[in-house]
């Protein structure tokens, strides 16, 4: 079979055998129990499997980042690779691109040991890592973009351009996607990025191509796209790596998957007879009580009244209230102007009609510090690079916000801000080395836990929060939860959020408003909502969407 | 622009078909510009465009764009380097005053002692700078004084004079063909072999890369270190030969020869179209922008402004073309941000 060849991603060869036993490139469609076993006979053909990586271990300092890290692809498979936050697997990812090399351990690719000191010799073995943040170059085209490094040349090293375009052109259109080769790569959605970074693996006819966190800046339809495209590949026999947060993704698309935990493996199992508690308690080591919204919360006077609001080209007509002890979540596609929205009702953005109130007070347009003045807290999706100082000690960024607390006499007292910021952690359960390090030092749910400790220390009315767990895991995402729930039960905050993640939308909304191009087309009750409704709104289409899992996904940062 | 715009448009839709067509503009515009500058120029002052002049100004113009070709591969990979103005003045006396120390020592190596000053000099930017992770900003700071240090140091009080210098080297700014120096004509075959190489080898469209997102290019194995080092030593080298050429231009050289060019140099780079974060721009623009400053300098002149608002007229300039880029950028995203339903498939 021409699957155990080592380059079994060459554009030429045709899907094979496997790919019979299903629809041709439809992959999201439910599981695929019969598939695992259909794998394992392709394994006969072959020298073994794909890659091994056996009792890998790396430390970065004092930390542990790996301590038993170990895996096995399989050609013509799609393997999930699952954990937690600091579970080890980006590290390993990293050790699989040549970015680190391991302290220990052993790695076999197409059965023969390697060492991959550097990102050519993770290339040269025909391993792809598509990167988690994406690595494109804004100001290069994208052919550039899928061949730098290595490309094409003609007479006096000189780089071939025409040759360039025309084989990404090739690729491009294997992948059955518009995507000018010519075009700088600035401006490009997340979702092209990616599409980019794949045809880039083709390009390098890699065998094995590791994904990690394709999806969690997609939009529905575009992890539709991206499934359709590694379904094709691995029928191609191209073994994939697709590490994910998403579970019902890896259910969706994977046949066997690796859960980590603490740097060490924990078991590699078929999908099939698996179901999503399994993985999340090899996950965290324990069960996770995901308690529902009890709805039971006193609701009280209008907070939020949004009227009419508008802004050309990116939302249009939006009217909605939240009330005090309300948490009322925005639903909706990537682009559908979620966030916009959001951005305007704190003022980042200006608005081009309509009003914003606070507790009857009209904001002024494009002017955080009134929203800031009235009551308003304000939790950016991207925390890194909006919602915190990284390199500002955690202390001073809990303080920041509450700058006019800590004021004697003109001057912000250290000792004041210190105290400010112990209570605060304290009150958030944050888990930190010291208040005077970096907020760069913390996780990512704990950097998400000191974002909303600083608008907690205003007592705002009203919590806008983009996000609230994205690339947060399993563990703090539920505390995350909890005390959002307890800040608008016991304190009465009105707080708006916006969510990509179904479960989490239903789990914590009292209201779900679902926008869809730039409007408000459909408002559910905490007893009315399901995720079969949200994605038909949202989608602007019927029930026949309801296989989808995660509505749609969030915009990224700007590249 | 966001990317949640661009999440909805087509790709290859003709937005982005805008977007290149403004960013090519951005390089041709500053042409266009020139073009405008000099025609009203020469309507309030019909003398501007007399052959002495012209040749005056692109005398100038010449050592300007030759040192921003350098700053450009620098520039491009979001770095920079402003000991030029200092390697130029070493380079300038060191080189000059062998010919009174060396009788009837060949022109040639002249130059190629000017332009190993400028190497050596290069190479200690680079290597910190690369290597030991210093930003060459700071690190060509300290170079800046350092060599300049050293100049004062060596010249002590003295000067080299014209008249200790060969006719044939004297003469290299002065022979022209109909009133275009050929010094210009060599560097500005220079300039164009070096925006080619720049835009056609990898070597070149690495130093892109490398400005663009340093991060994604160590991810993608371009040898950052090795070709952040090789732009600092080219960019001495230039400023080496540049100091060359600015002692036979000038003939009397002292310990001030060059003193305040990398600020001019950057200027010319930054107008020119090169983003001062790296990533985009080319040579040739930059040279442009070098001979628009020239240009501007002795319009001022010819119109009758006190030189003394020279500084001044630059630094509107400067700011004039940042705002100018920020203003198309903000428009383009706003215009885009329009089209986003339109273009819903």
């Amino acid at each position: 079979m021409t699957v155990a060849s080592p380059t079994p991603g060459d554009p030429t060869s045709s899907p094979h055998g496997s790919a019979d036993q299903e629809e041709e490139g439809s992959s999201i469609d439910g599981a695929q129990p019969a598939v695992v076993d259909d794998v394992l006979g392709l394994g006969e053909g072959a020298s073994g499997p794909a890659l091994v990586l056996e009792h890998t271990t790396k430390s970065f300092g004092a930390v542990h980042a790996l301590v038993d890290g170990s895996i096995e692809l399989h050609w013509g498979e799609t393997h999930g690779l699952v954990g937690e936050n600091g579970a080890g697997k980006s590290t390993l990812v990293k050790i699989l691109a040549g970015v680190h090399l391991p302290d220990s351990g052993r790695l076999v690719v197409n059965g023969r040991e390697v060492r991959l000191d550097g990102p050519a010799a993770s290339r040269a073995v025909g391993i792809a890592v598509i990167h988690q943040e994406a690595s494109v170059f804004p100001d290069l085209s994208v052919a550039e973009n899928v061949f730098i490094g290595r490309e094409p040349l003609r007479s006096g090293r000189r780089i071939d351009f025409k040759t360039m375009n025309e084989e990404i052109a090739v690729v491009v259109d294997r992948l059955g996607v518009r995507l000018d080769p010519r075009r700088i790569a600035k401006g490009l959605s997340v979702a092209d990025q990616q599409i980019m970074e794949i045809a880039k693996a083709l390009s390098l006819k890699a065998s094995i191509i590791v994904m990690d966190e394709p999806t969690a800046a997609l939009s529905a339809h575009e992890v539709d796209r991206l499934f359709e495209i590694v379904e094709l590949l691995r029928c191609e026999g191209t073994a994939v790596l697709f590490i994910s947060h998403r579970l019902q993704e890896v259910f969706d698309v994977c046949q066997r998957v690796t859960v980590m935990r603490d740097g060490r493996h924990v078991f590699t199992k078929p999908l099939a007879g698996l179901v999503a508690d399994d993985l999340v308690q090899a996950m965290v080591g324990r069960e996770v009580v995901d308690r529902a919204a009890g709805g039971s919360q006193q609701i009280g006077d209008v907070v939020l009244a949004v009227d009419h609001l508008s802004r050309e080209g990116v939302f249009t007509d939006v009217s909605f209230t939240v009330r005090s002890g309300e948490i009322v979540v925005l639903a909706g596609l990537v682009g559908s102007g979620r966030s916009e929205v959001a951005r305007a009702i704190f003022g980042i953005d200006r608005r081009d009609a309509g009003s914003v109130s606070i507790n009857g007070r009209r904001l002024r347009s494009g002017s955080p510090i009134d929203a800031i003045a009235a009551g308003v807290g304000f939790v950016p999706e991207d925390r890194r690079q909006q919602g915190l100082v990284m390199a500002m000690a955690i202390d001073r960024n809990i303080a920041l916000a509450s700058h006019d607390h800590l004021k004697r006499k003109g001057l912000i007292w250290g000792a004041l801000e210190r105290d400010f910021a112990a209570d605060w952690a304290s009150r958030l359960r944050l888990k930190y080395g010291k208040l005077s390090g970096n907020a760069s030092t913390l996780s990512g749910g704990n950097q998400q836990k000191l974002v909303l400790a600083k608008w907690l220390g205003r007592n705002p009315s009203l919590l806008v929060i983009d996000e609230p767990t994205r690339g947060i895991d399993v563990a703090t995402k539920a505390e995350v939860h909890r005390l959002l729930e307890r800040l608008a039960a016991e304190e009465g905050v009105a707080i708006l959020m916006i969510s990509s993640e179904l479960p989490e939308v239903l789990r914590m909304g009292n209201r779900t408003l679902v926008m869809r191009e730039g409007q408000l087309v459909a408002e559910f009750s905490h007893s009315e909502v399901s995720e079969e409704r949200i994605v038909a709104a949202a989608t602007g289409q019927h029930q026949d969407a309801g296989s989808l899992v995660t509505t749609d996904a969030v915009g990224p940062g700007a590249a | 622009m966001s990317s949640q715009d661009a999440a909805l448009v087509p790709a290859g839709g003709s937005p982005q078909r805008l977007v290149d067509m403004v960013f090519r503009l951005r390089e041709y515009g500053i042409i266009v510009v020139l073009i405008i500058f000099i025609a009203v120029t020469t309507s309030i002052q019909p003398r501007f465009l007399g052959e002495q002049n012209i040749k005056f100004v692109l005398l100038n113009a010449t050592i300007y764009a030759l040192l921003a070709l350098g700053e450009t591969m620098v520039v491009v990979s979001r770095q920079m380097d402003l000991s030029v103005g200092s390697v130029l003045g070493l380079s300038a006396y060191v080189s000059s005053n062998l010919f009174g120390q060396v009788h009837g020592i060949p022109i040639p190596v002249v130059f190629l002692v000017g332009i190993g000053i400028g190497f050596v000099c290069g190479v200690v930017n680079g290597a910190i700078t690369a290597f030991a992770r210093v930003p060459g900003l700071v690190v060509t700071l300290a170079t800046l004084y350092i060599i300049r240090g050293v100049d004062i140091s060596i010249i002590g009080g003295g000067e080299v004079v014209a008249s200790s210098l060969p006719a044939h080297f004297s003469a290299i700014g002065s022979d022209s063909v109909v009133g275009v120096p050929y010094v210009t004509i060599c560097v500005a075959i220079v300039i164009a072999i070096g925006t080619y190489s720049l835009r056609s080898f990898r070597a070149g469209r690495e130093l892109y890369a490398i400005g663009s997102n340093p991060e994604a290019a160590r991810l993608v194995g371009i040898p950052i270190a090795r070709r952040v080092f090789s732009a600092y030593v080219i960019s001495g080298a230039i400023a080496g030969l540049a100091g060359v050429i600015w002692a036979s231009f000038y003939g009397t050289v002292d310990s001030t020869a060059g003193t305040g060019y990398e600020l001019t140099v950057v200027t010319a780079v930054v107008v020119g179209g090169v983003a001062i974060f790296g990533g985009s721009g080319s040579a040739a623009g930059a040279a442009f922008g070098a001979l628009l400053l020239s240009t501007i300098a002795t319009a001022l002149y010819a119109l009758g402004v006190s030189p003394f608002w020279d500084p001044a007229f630059d630094g509107l300039l400067l700011v004039l073309a940042i705002t100018l880029d920020r203003g198309i950028a903000l428009r383009l995203a706003a215009v885009m941000r329009k089209r986003t339903f339109r273009h819903e498939p």
